[in-house]
């Protein structure tokens, strides 16, 4: 039995890779590459929401947020570590990162103006987010998969906190219920371009799809979340912003417009709103916290621990 | 490559008493007790263990997967080792 | 798979029990009568419980503005779970705080609608971090002082203080082990590293002394046996200080002189704050106030 054979059985029947298993370097690369910017988001989707929590309206919601960026900590770390046992090193990673090698997700580059940003975010950024990571769940890379079935199962509270936030909102004054409406006209598009470009533009997606690290196409994911925030968007008493959705009867599912796939490529490539300062600040906290590091190294050294 | 300053630690958590300690990943740390902590506040923010243990990534000693046939699979054949081996009568209780 | 609900896949996963998941939570306080202790003032009860509240209140709120520039993600996790417990803190206070004043005031209205002399904090809490050093130094002082402090206070004579001070010594316990392993890291670390420590550890000087000085409020709860009287926390905070201090191999004798319990100047207990707060508040309470009768 060769060892590509064996990677290939292993694919072929659904079971799962383990670290130390051998594999072609072209899956290697391939899951350390989308772990380590699956990572990145994370740590970087710590920024729009985290901005708020010092500025919480109540002390409620400042528990909620705080406990919700906390677990974008921990989700980095969970899938930091995924990515380590494949040989990667979360210090190189963490340069790639500051230096603009590795990339992270587009949604985390546009700005939160207000507070009703927080509840769009978990409503439909973390709700969009779900929808891309449940299949992850059953990903062929054993440490991934279950990396993100727990952050799959930790999210789950994410979308609730932030729809509950939107409902409470929309209870309360006009202005209230325009600065959740203003979010959402915001968040609404970026939202659908989290699933990646469309399938006849997304090169790596078959490969994916064979050594099944993907189990959908990013179309099939985008118009799955569509269909699932229809609804949840006329109880909450708010307009999507796409004058082309409509429910089609043939097809089973909404029929929705087009993405602004450019406005997608400039964000991607380091155009977007806020994509200098979201890098910025998490080299600052790098280099600011170099010396801490360093001591605590040097202090273990000493062997007096 | 910039590794980094500290180094890899796996973390085990035994999740309630009766249990056995479990993996569930891996932190940096510079040190044990560092460790420690940072295996609390990782992974048990839910309520999920009672007892924590770390150990240095590299003190790990595993098997080789290559060698996973001669390693694992002469004890494939060994059905006498199971109970469902012996065939007894229904009707025989307490067995 | 299944797909209609998008947690249809999780539930019945075989993978779970490579993971250790969460189990049930309880409520610190469930049971705990809420009613008032006999012959204790209730406004005397009601300023106690603002200014452990407003402590634990204005030192999460620092912690809080170091997500996102913490040394190291790990860390992260830490000072958000320690600013949690101390907001938790904060809101039981709080609550005892309006009920027991009794003019309808929840947790949210003493928070958001304070101005910054009716805040009873000691000014520990409120000042701003330098680096990572000044943060550990002042945690690592504020828990060592607290944790005596909520030691003492679960032997009050109101069961709800006795309650929320027997919740709050398993967190501080916590609190004070994390930053006491920091300042000993990096008193005894790099030589960098030492130098930022010692000057952390001066920095400290002018602010400790109020934590030992009792207001009369303390003074008149106590001999309740309501409150606990900070005069009598200090012994025990100087050897725990100077152990740590010098465990770091810093100078014991650096740790700050407390100032003599008689004649001290007016401090954060009376109302009397630095300008922080005021950026604290105006950060904390703007979005709150600019909204009237929003609801959140």
């Amino acid at each position: 039995m060769t060892v590509i054979s064996t990677f290939d059985e292993a694919i072929a029947r659904d079971q799962r890779i383990e670290p130390a298993d051998e594999m072609p370097e072209g899956y290697r690369k391939t899951m350390i590459r989308q772990i380590a910017q699956h990572a990145h988001s994370e740590i970087i989707g710590m920024q729009p929401e985290g901005e708020w929590i010092t500025r919480a309206p109540t002390l409620r919601r400042k528990a909620i947020l705080l406990a919700k960026v906390q677990d974008e900590a921990g989700h980095g770390l969970y899938l930091y570590s995924a990515a380590e046992t494949l040989g990667a090193d979360r210090g190189d990673l963490t340069r790639r990162l500051i230096e603009g090698r590795q990339k992270y997700s587009s949604i985390f580059n546009y700005p939160t103006l207000s507070f009703a940003d927080v509840g769009v975010i978990g409503w439909l950024v973390d709700g969009a987010a779900i929808c891309n990571q449940v299949p992850l769940c059953r990903s062929s890379y054993g440490p991934y998969a279950r990396a993100m079935i727990r952050i799959c199962k930790e999210e789950s509270f994410h979308q609730r906190q932030g729809y509950e936030l939107l409902m409470t909102m929309m209870r309360g004054t006009d202005e209230q219920r325009a600065m959740v409406q203003d979010a959402v006209d915001r968040w609404w598009w970026p939202s659908l371009m989290m699933f990646g470009p469309p399938d006849a533009e997304s090169p790596n997606t078959a490969q994916s799809m064979a050594w099944k690290i993907k189990r959908h196409t990013n179309d099939e994911l985008r118009q799955r979340f569509v269909d699932m925030s229809v609804p949840q968007a006329a109880a909450l008493g708010v307009t999507l912003p796409d004058p082309q959705l409509r429910w089609n009867a043939a097809r089973g599912h909404h029929d929705f417009g087009e993405p602004d796939w450019a406005e997608l490529k400039r964000v991607i490539s380091g155009d977007g709103p806020m994509n200098e300062q979201r890098i910025r600040r998490r080299r600052e906290a790098d280099t600011d916290g170099a010396w801490v590091r360093e001591a605590a190294a040097a202090h273990a050294a000493k062997g007096m621990s | 490559m910039t590794s980094h300053e500290w180094p890899l630690f796996e973390v085990f958590v035994r999740a309630k008493r009766g249990l056995n300690h479990v993996h569930v990943g891996s932190l940096r740390a510079a040190d044990h007790e560092m460790a420690l902590h940072h295996a609390r506040d990782l992974y048990t923010r839910r309520n999920e263990g009672v007892s924590i243990w770390v150990v240095r990534s590299d003190a790990v000693v595993a098997s080789d997967p290559a060698a996973k046939e001669s390693f694992f699979e002469p004890s494939g054949d060994k059905a006498y080792r199971h109970p469902t081996h012996y065939a007894i009568p229904d009707s025989v209780p307490h067995i | 798979m299944a797909f209609d609900d998008a947690y249809d896949a999780l539930t019945d996963h075989e993978d779970d029990a490579r993971w250790a998941y969460g189990t049930g939570f309880s409520d610190p306080l469930a049971g705990v009568p809420g009613d008032l202790p006999d012959g204790v003032d209730r406004e005397d009860l009601a300023a106690y419980c603002l200014m452990l509240g407003d402590d634990a209140l204005i030192l999460s709120h620092r912690l809080q503005q170091w997500i996102t520039r913490a040394p190291e993600l790990e860390d992260e996790l830490a000072l958000a779970n320690i600013g949690l417990d101390l907001l938790g803190q904060a809101r039981l206070l709080l609550t005892r705080a309006g009920a027991a004043e009794g003019r309808g005031r929840d947790e949210d209205a003493l928070a958001m609608r304070r101005e910054v002399a009716e805040f009873r904090n000691v000014r520990l809490a409120e000042r701003g971090d330098d680096d990572f050093a000044h943060l550990v130094a002042r945690l690592c002082a504020f828990s060592v002082w607290r944790l005596e402090l909520l030691q003492q206070l679960t032997g009050s004579r109101d069961p709800m203080l006795a309650a929320i001070a027997a919740k709050g010594v398993k967190e501080v316990t916590y609190h004070r082990d994390y930053a006491a392993q920091w300042v000993v890291r990096l008193g005894d670390g790099t030589g960098v590293s030492r130098q930022r420590m010692a000057a952390a550890v001066d920095a400290l000087t002018p602010v400790l002394g109020e934590l030992f000085q009792p207001h009369p409020v303390e003074t008149r709860l106590a001999a309740e046996g309501v409150a606990v009287d900070p005069a009598g926390l200090r012994a025990t905070f100087d050897d725990i200080w100077a152990y740590v201090l010098t465990t770091a191999t810093l100078d014991p004798a650096a740790a700050p002189a407390v100032t003599s319990s008689t004649g001290a100047p007016a401090g954060g207990r009376d109302g009397v704050h630095g300008p922080e707060l005021g950026e604290i508040l105006d950060e904390m309470q703007g979005l709150a106030r600019s909204v009237p009768g929003g609801a959140w």
